[in-house]
């Protein structure tokens, strides 16, 4: 992001409330931000800006403006400084001189980004003015359409807002389903033509039955005589159609099925794919059962969705509509008569549904209450019984189920009247049109036959209005599954790999290069203005209190995460220029928690090199002191090892990761905390296997236990994301400066323990 | 009881002398309990976060030091109380409630509904997308457009 840039479009995109109140003649403005609490932490808007006279460039002001027009100014003298902190939600912004504190202005964090930028430029407000010409034009800007915030001019970008969670899922998200639909497009059309010709041929008999009554039947009466030979004629025609019907409705529903099978599949098995490529700041959001609920779960009900509701919502539109067309063409005033209450009936049992929805939602979620309660005191039935509050745990779980019964009630009241309700609602439907049908029939405008198919036709089809009416709920759900999958799809990988990428010497040396390096995570700058050169083969430590920003500055030269600021370099390549997949052949990780996948051991020591020959793997093992102990085993190198390896001690799995680095011969070496899960003389065996594998390699490993790093060529020293130390053991013991504090308490800790035993 | 005195310098920082003559710079007072049980327990603490004066009641202090550890807290906690809800722009979450504080008018987003916590049979605190807690004393005693809100997110 350049700096300049940024600027430049928020100059021309003043909030339109404080357009009319700022003078753009007489200043010239640099940046601005729009705060929101005032001394006593009440919300109240103001606008901040910083800017400078057009005449005398080298004289710099701070105003606040306030919503009713006053301003207050502060000159900026060459000493005074910005300082930013936050606590619990709100920010405070500091101006401090060398004598003392000027000014605080207060904020809550939900502007935090916008106040880093006006900080920033504050901290260059010299080099801004030397380089660019100022433009006091002021336009208005945009604002954000969900959360109403001033948005960055010319990307639209609202940096308040997390742009895929906010929009509500629309039922049009189900219409992107159709790409995975366009290969089968042919079996479709003909699946449809099947539903129409299986649902004419359904609906014959009700239409074979008005020549029955009117010609076969009701003249018996009179004259007492059945034409035997034409009733045995509409009895084959009515069992034709039914056959008929059978078939047509079996090869429908398997074509259907089979299609929407096929979706399912393309649908999964491309979120996968887009899953699986993406960065980690992506996983580092979201909840692993989230994803996996999103690929498995959603997938299978918008399966579920194709293939069953909206087929037989079609079906039934289908059926509607040809029945209505039939009826029209017997008799279309009676026709008329008997649709009319359709839509009414329709309408009624939605809005019911529609009610209850809420109060389902309701039930869902007071359920997991009674959920939490059990998932709490069965696993932790240890700690219940040791601190005998089984009583408690008896009466919380009665509470959660006493709410839990309120809220059931409530709904029931409803969900007791519904069916009987539909049935009332239906039954009238039949009573209008008996009534009409018998007024006609006196009238002699139709006969006994026709109103007896209108009836066959129309009682068939409230059977179907209770299903039909669900649509809508099965319809917003899907829409709801749609989405969250597509939101996988359609996420932009924020570690995107580059279209021409450089490619790598064959004799990469190593050299890692960190030129200002920043990161911010959402609101929180984590890592600030590193700069570092580490030198082919030189072991590096990094140290630090938690949080320090040790990992996130191992991601980063991984490119695990992309920089916000800066960049790292690796033998001068920039390593957003490289393909992804070359730059991780170039780094072996050893991590803290050895995660082993479920396969035989050789298989876990060759995870990184699929194609490694056995020597190679013993090789590796043997490196890392793990050979002994793998053929202890029954099985040797064939022992299968299961999630997260757990029949191996820790040591045990330890030391196969590091096999597992060792055999891709990686150029840089990364040691996340090897060493921490594990006690002393286990450390001792892994030691000696890490001595192996930091031979001649550029190593980076980050440690607590600071006697590890003893070896280390240079330690560097971290603190709330700045380096403040680098040097050899010896020469920070020397300085006494924060490693000296950091390895007195750790040796002193050592010592107490070694006393107290 | 220990004694010790505050003194606030011209940097804002506030500045703890114990009895014994040592003295801290850049203390923070907390509050131990600050839903549960805010005007008993505090603590002052030294830059690293470790405690160094712990008292019960702030009418255990002199009126100086507890002018100062006042506006100390006033400028740091942040739990605005809410007394109506008057919109909201979704009832899918993320949803972006319009609220009436007694800080003010302001706008609250709801992430997701773990969010809202009961804190005892009346009293909830809702913590925004952003991290700001914001306190309801009584959802009961709410007005009903309040209440309906509320209860489709609970």
């Amino acid at each position: 992001m350049d700096n300049h840039q940024t600027v430049n479009s928020r100059i021309t995109t003043l909030h339109p409330r404080w357009v009319n109140k700022v003078d753009s003649t007489k200043q010239s403005i640099l940046s601005w931000v729009e705060i929101d609490l005032n001394q006593i932490l009440h919300f109240e808007k103001f606008l901040l800006t910083l800017w400078t006279d057009p005449k005398h460039k080298n004289v710099f002001y701070i105003s606040q403006t306030n919503e009713n027009g006053s301003v207050q100014n502060w000159e900026i003298q060459h000493n005074y400084s910005l300082k930013l902190y936050d606590h619990a939600g709100v920010g405070h912004l500091s101006l401090y001189s060398d004598k003392g504190l000027v000014h605080t202005w207060h904020f809550t964090l939900a502007i935090n980004s916008l106040i880093s930028q006006f900080k920033d430029q504050f901290d260059q407000r010299f080099e801004f003015v030397q380089q660019n010409p100022l433009v006091p034009s002021i336009e208005n800007s945009g604002i954000c359409p969900s959360c109403h915030s001033p948005m960055l001019g010319e990307n639209n970008t609202c940096l308040v807002c997390d742009p895929e969670t906010e929009i509500p899922p629309s039922t049009l998200t189900l219409f992107k389903l159709w790409r995975f639909a366009k290969p089968y497009k042919k079996d479709l059309i003909l699946g449809f033509f099947l539903t129409l010709l299986s649902t004419a041929a359904t609906l014959v008999p009700p239409y074979i039955s008005m020549p029955l009554m009117d010609d076969v039947l009701i003249p018996f009466q009179t004259t007492h005589v059945i034409d035997y030979e034409l009733a045995a004629m509409y009895l084959g025609g009515l069992l034709f159609a039914a056959l008929l019907a059978w078939g047509l409705g079996w090869w429908k529903t398997y074509i259907l099925a089979l299609v929407s099978e096929r979706i399912g599949m393309e649908l999964r098995t491309k979120t996968f794919e887009h899953l699986i490529q993406l960065s980690l700041e992506y996983f580092g959001a979201k909840r692993t059962g989230d994803l996996m609920a999103r690929i498995g779960n959603e997938t299978d009900r918008i399966c579920i969705f194709l293939s069953l509701h909206l087929l037989d919502f079609l079906t039934d539109m289908i059926m509607l509509f040809m029945t209505a067309t039939i009826l029209v063409s017997i008799d279309p005033l009676l026709a008329l008569v008997t649709l009319l209450p359709l839509p009414f009936i329709a309408w009624m049992i939605h809005y019911v549904r529609d009610k209850l929805r809420y109060g389902f939602e309701k039930v869902d979620r007071n359920w997991s209450e009674v959920n939490n309660v059990l998932s709490d005191t069965i696993p932790g039935i240890r700690v219940v019984k040791a601190f005998a509050q089984e009583d408690r745990e008896n009466k919380r779980f009665i509470a959660a189920n006493q709410r839990n019964l309120e809220v059931n009630d409530r709904v029931n009241r409803i969900w007791s009247s519904f069916a009987p309700t539909v049935t009332l609602l239906t039954e009238i439907g039949l009573l209008v049109v008996w009534g009409f049908g018998i007024y006609q029939v006196s009238k002699d405008h139709i006969t006994v036959g026709v109103l007896t198919a209108f009836l066959a036709y129309i009682s068939r089809f409230y059977g179907r209005m209770d299903s039909m009416s669900r649509i809508v709920s099965h319809t917003q759900k899907a829409a709801a599954g749609a989405k969250r999958v597509f939101d996988i799809l359609d996420h932009e990988s924020s570690v995107p790999d580059t279209k021409n990428p450089q490619a790598l010497p064959n004799n990469i040396r190593g050299q890692i290069d960190l030129n200002n390096v920043s990161f911010r995570y959402g609101n929180r700058a984590v890592t600030k203005n590193i700069n570092l050169q580490i030198q082919p083969g030189e072991m590096i430590g990094l140290v630090g209190h938690s949080g320090s920003g040790k990992s996130t500055l191992v991601n980063l030269i991984c490119r695990f995460y992309d920089v916000s600021e800066g960049s790292v370099k690796i033998d001068g390549i920039d390593v957003r220029n490289i393909d992804t997949t070359e730059l991780r052949k170039l780094f072996g990780m050893v991590l803290q928690e050895p995660f082993l996948f479920f396969g035989t051991i050789a298989e876990n020591i060759a995870y990184g090199k699929p194609q490694a020959t056995r020597e190679e793997i013993v090789q590796a093992a043997k490196a890392a002191n793990a050979h002994d102990f793998i053929l202890r085993l029954p099985l040797g190198y064939d022992s299968l090892v299961g999630e997260r390896g757990q029949s191996l001690s820790g040591g045990e799995r330890q030391r196969i990761s590091i096999a597992r680095a060792l055999l891709i011969d990686p150029k840089i070496l990364i040691l996340d905390e090897a060493t921490s899960s594990v006690d002393t003389t286990t450390e001792k065996e892994i030691q000696k296997a890490l001595d192996n594998l930091v031979k001649g390699r550029t190593t980076l490993a980050i440690a607590h236990r600071l006697s590890t790093l003893r070896k280390a060529d240079r330690l560097i020293v971290l603190d709330k994301g700045e380096i403040i130390e680098v040097g050899n053991h010896d020469d920070l013991m020397a300085a006494q400066g924060t490693y000296y504090q950091l390895y007195q308490a750790q040796a002193r800790h050592a010592a107490e323990i070694a006393e107290s035993v | 009881m220990i004694n010790f005195s505050l003194e606030k310098d011209v940097f804002g920082n506030i500045r703890l002398t114990l009895e014994s003559g040592q003295m801290f710079d850049q203390v923070k007072i907390i509050r131990a309990f600050p839903i549960s049980n805010p005007e008993n327990g505090f603590s002052i603490v030294d830059q690293d976060g470790h405690e160094l004066v712990w008292f019960d009641s702030l009418s255990d202090l002199n009126d100086h030091n507890q002018n100062i550890i006042k506006s100390s807290l006033e400028q740091i906690e942040f739990i605005p109380v809410i007394s109506a809800i008057t919109g909201l722009n979704t009832y899918a979450l993320p949803s972006i409630w319009d609220i009436q504080t007694d800080r003010g008018k302001t706008r609250l987003k709801l992430k997701s509904e773990q969010d809202i916590r009961r804190v005892s049979a009346e009293a909830l605190l809702i913590t925004d997308a952003n991290g700001i807690q914001y306190l309801i004393k009584n959802r009961k005693t709410l007005d009903k457009f309040s209440k309906k809100v509320l209860d489709r997110f609970m």
